[in-house]
């Protein structure tokens, strides 16, 4: 699937990768498709799995947002390791606020 | 500053004292001026999360809170508008990641073309926004500002959606707290239609900027920066749709 | 054993301050405030915050003045809560989340990893704009009326309760909340991607590792609050109720959210001081900094841990109990990476030979003071002994010793350390010591008996008090005049240093770091030709060796 080539262009360095096409054209049918599942499954009754496949199908359009069309696939460790912080930071904010809030219900000891 | 940068560029760029005119003298060479400015981005990116961040932890807090609320008000968006703004911003982010491809392949004509279907769903993505926000204007969903609790109170005030969902009336603070979920919505799909606007601003400069051919001759940086702020708006709506567009849209 | 200066400087009747340099090589008002020269900027951004801390010192001044009698005489009641509102918010958000990072940082990032500049320079000049922009907002605050719910914002008093200036404080801090925002994007991009040859990560300066930190904090932690004080404006402004408790929203919601971004800030306000602390020690006890990789991490850990503990500020807000409790243990373990700095500075001057000149003396300060500091916060962080002690003056006392015993001692220290490299002329020696020990003096008679007050029982942000408290109040208030002496001498002397200094030449305290090789002032570009880095930080030895070549050439 991943048809990418070296940049021809001597100044760039070889660290771009020029991601055909295809690829991105495939992605775009996949995260269509998804977006027609996922409104799909949001008319059956799964009960409190409805959100839970909801925002599973939403982080699976992420990924491969962020691994195709922002070329983390093919970027640098550090890149990477950007990214993988910013959602660890992002979760920290959610769920250390959300326990409060859950743990609260259990009362005292 | 000038005559005695361009002297000195010494240990890292060697001899080479001829860089193309888009580097700027700060750098040694453009690779280390292209990472430089991707991995800025990055961190820009970083903070956009964190900034949406803290709306999507209120979101959550809410939601837990008043659920009955949120799909209730869940069930007066139009959940067809919702599936095309999500379709239109997907497909603007296809044609903006066929864009950079065109940048770094030299591709004029292309590009131009690319960045115009870019901004031009980007307007109809902003536009179907606006025509739903005032879908609720008109209908007295809009908390703060022009609020009723009528079609939760009494669903079947609101024939269109009753008959699709026959929701239950809600008690009368339950029916307040759906001024929660609108708050949120707003804040919400207000802050992503402000980082849309701003993108859309941007690629108006970036189109006239192209067709003087700034991007093809080499310099891609700006392009490819752009792109990832493009597809990170885009992620913020696909998270941004099953939230608020399909709580419990089972009958 | 130790001798008392370290100073060494050319031979006066022929030194020269270099006839091009940073200051000279371009002219006129416009070349400054267009300047994308990140030395400009930092003195750009020295004079603004300078002017933001003598508006707050200014709103001090009055506090410790209405606080000499148990009576509220002196101003009236909501006058006072609007004073120590400007005061927090000007001191916090406009003088010391940006002074050292913005000053310091700016000037010296590129000049210790041997860069021409920071990564982005067009950011970082667009960076001080928004600081302006921000700080207008707060100046339009205080001058059509203040502001009254204190700097933390607490909803609902300021979203329903008060009707003084909040939306323009609120824009102020957000749009300034932005200016830190990019200057962390710049600082973290610059040091990964433009350190010279040879400039690997375990050679960097400790001060480095240290704004690396704090940068790590300003992007991630401070669109949170941004989103916070938006949110506030809205709510003032269109009616949005998300913390409303009236319309089925949560003030506590805002208290994390502030929170969030507000515990992290305070490490924003002391992590670069620390930075200035290490390199100070090094170079005024001529050793390598004792475990410099501990030290490094040690950074890092404070910056990572503090995005853990944002809830202690909230033990008496009505958070869970459960919740209450792990954010008490995360918040015990701040202290492991802060005493690991505070012992390896120690195990630095042991054998060291130590030379008292003012940085010296300030660090002696700082190591004190922020001991003390840290320690009570530890106490704090206890869940019992916090519901005793919050919002008391004992809280007042406490992260006075930290930021302002800890972080402005560290920065003047830093100043004064620097000064030589940014003006190329030495400061008055005997008048620098003599400010720094007053500066010590000063702050512990401050706020020592804050201590005492806060633990017998005196609330903070009240105007008057039971008559018992005066005696210390007095001794608080008496403490802040001394202080006062200690700040307003170096904004003498400093200035008059300018001209009349001793020239300084480029390295006045044999120090090692990149930023002493060059000339003082140093040029534009930095350095004449990019350095390249081959040796460790804080080798005297390679210094010495270095030395010797360059005279025998
Ligand atoms: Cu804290």
């Amino acid at each position: 699937m991943e048809l990418q080539s070296p940049r021809s262009d001597e100044t760039h360095g070889e660290h771009i990768h020029v991601v055909s096409p295809k690829v991105y054209l495939a992605i775009l049918v996949i995260l269509l498709i998804f977006t027609a599942t996922t409104v799909a499954v949001s008319y059956v009754d799964l009960g409190v799995f409805n959100a839970v496949v909801a925002l599973a199908i939403a982080c699976i359009k992420m990924m491969l947002v962020v691994l195709f069309f922002m070329h983390i696939k093919y970027s640098t460790k550090l890149t990477k390791l950007t990214v993988v912080s910013g959602v660890f930071i992002f979760f920290t904010l959610i769920s250390l606020t959300l326990a409060d809030y859950i743990s609260r219900a259990w009362g005292r000891w | 500053m000038s005559e005695t940068a361009s002297t000195t560029h010494g240990v890292l760029a060697g001899a080479q004292h001829e860089h193309p005119p888009y580097q700027r003298h700060h750098f040694s060479s453009v690779a280390q001026q292209f990472d430089a400015s991707n991995f800025a981005m990055w961190l820009f990116l970083l903070t956009e999360i964190m900034f949406f961040g803290g709306l999507f932890t209120s979101y959550l807090i809410m939601r837990n809170w008043y659920y009955p609320a949120f799909v209730a008000g869940s069930h007066q968006l139009s959940i067809f508008l919702g599936t095309t703004m999500t379709a239109v911003l997907i497909i603007s982010s296809f044609t903006m990641a066929m864009a950079v491809w065109c940048a770094e392949t030299g591709r004029k004509r292309d590009l131009i073309l690319s960045l115009s279907l870019t901004l031009l769903l980007g307007v109809v993505f902003l536009c179907l926004k606006g025509f739903e926000w005032h879908g609720e204007w008109v209908e007295y969903h809009v908390p703060g500002l022009r609020f009723s609790v009528e079609n939760f109170v009494n669903p079947a005030s609101d024939p269109q959606v009753f008959k699709e969902y026959h929701d239950k009336p809600l008690a009368t603070d339950m029916a307040e707290n759906v001024g929660q979920y609108f708050f949120l919505y707003f804040v919400m799909t207000g802050m992503h239609a402000l980082h849309m606007i701003i993108g859309v601003s941007v690629l108006t400069f970036m189109i006239l900027r192209a067709r003087a051919g700034d991007y093809t001759s080499g310099h891609v940086t700006f392009v490819e920066n752009f792109g990832l702020y493009w597809h990170f708006v885009d992620i913020v709506w696909i998270f941004l749709f099953p939230l608020l567009y399909l709580i419990s849209r089972h009958s | 054993m130790s001798t008392s200066t370290l100073v060494t400087l050319p031979d006066q009747s022929t030194a020269k301050i270099p006839k091009v340099n940073f200051l000279n090589q371009e002219n006129g008002l416009l070349s400054w405030i267009l300047t994308l020269d990140h030395k400009r900027i930092a003195i750009l951004y020295l004079i603004t915050t300078v002017f933001f801390f003598m508006i707050g010192g200014a709103a001090a001044a009055v506090i410790r003045l209405e606080l000499l009698t148990p009576a509220g005489d002196l101003v009236a009641a909501d006058t006072y809560n609007k004073l120590f509102s400007i005061h927090g918010i000007i001191m916090v958000f406009f003088f010391l989340v940006p002074i050292a990072p913005a000053v310091l940082g700016n000037f010296l990032i590129p000049l210790m990893i041997g860069a021409r500049d920071v990564a982005l320079p067009r950011v970082n000049l667009l960076s001080w704009y928004l600081f302006v922009i921000g700080g207008c907002f707060e100046l339009y605050m205080i001058i059509f009326g203040g502001v009254d719910t204190g700097w933390t914002f607490t909803t609902p008093l300021s979203t329903h309760y008060v009707n003084t200036h909040v939306v323009g404080a609120a824009m102020g801090i957000f749009i300034a909340g932005f200016s830190s925002i990019l200057t962390g994007i710049n600082f973290i991009v610059t040091i990964h991607k433009m350190r010279a040859p040879g400039m690997t990560w375990f050679r960097l300066p400790l001060f480095i590792w240290s704004f690396y930190a704090t940068s790590i904090i300003f992007v991630l932690a401070t669109p949170v609050i941004a989103i916070a004080m938006v949110l506030i404006v809205l709510e003032r402004v269109v009616g949005i109720g998300v913390f409303d408790p009236a319309r089925g929203g949560d003030p506590i919601l805002f208290q994390h959210l502030f929170w969030f971004y507000s515990h992290p800030a305070v490490y924003v306000m002391i992590l670069p001081g620390m930075g200035v602390i290490s390199e100070v020690v090094s170079t005024f006890s001529r050793k390598r900094v004792f475990g410099y990789t501990a030290v490094a991490f040690s950074s890092v850990a404070i910056a990572v841990f503090s995005f853990f503990v944002w809830a202690h500020h909230m033990f008496i807000m009505g958070i869970s109990n459960y919740s209450a409790l792990v954010f008490s243990l995360m918040t015990m373990l701040v202290a492991v990476p802060s005493a690991i700095k505070v012992f390896n500075w120690s195990a630095t001057m042991y054998k060291g030979s130590i030379h008292f000149d003012t940085p010296m003396i300030y660090t002696l300060g700082f190591l004190g003071l922020f001991t003390i500091g840290g320690l009570t916060g530890v106490f704090l962080a206890t869940l019992g002994m916090d519901i005793h002690l919050t919002e008391t003056y004992f809280i007042v006392a406490h992260f006075h010793y930290v930021m302002v015993g800890g972080m402005v001692s560290a920065l003047m220290a830093g100043i004064h350390f620097w000064w030589p490299k940014i003006t190329g002329r030495m400061y008055p020696e005997s008048l620098g010591r003599l400010a720094a020990i007053i500066l010590f003096i000063g702050f512990n008679l401050t706020f020592f008996p804050q201590f005492i007050l806060g633990y017998l029982g005196m609330p903070r942000r009240y105007w008057s008090y039971p008559p018992e408290f005066q005696v210390l109040n007095v001794f608080s208030s008496a403490g802040a005049t001394i202080l006062a002496i200690g700040y307003l001498l170096p904004f003498l002397y400093l200035p008059w240093s300018i001209t009349y200094g001793e020239i300084a030449g480029s390295n006045p305290w044999k120090a090692t770091g990149l930023e002493w090789q060059t000339q003082s002032p140093p040029l534009m570009e930095n350095f004449p030709e990019i350095p390249i880095m081959d040796h460790e930080a804080y080798d005297y030895d390679w210094l010495e060796r270095h030395q010797q070549e360059v005279a025998s050439v």
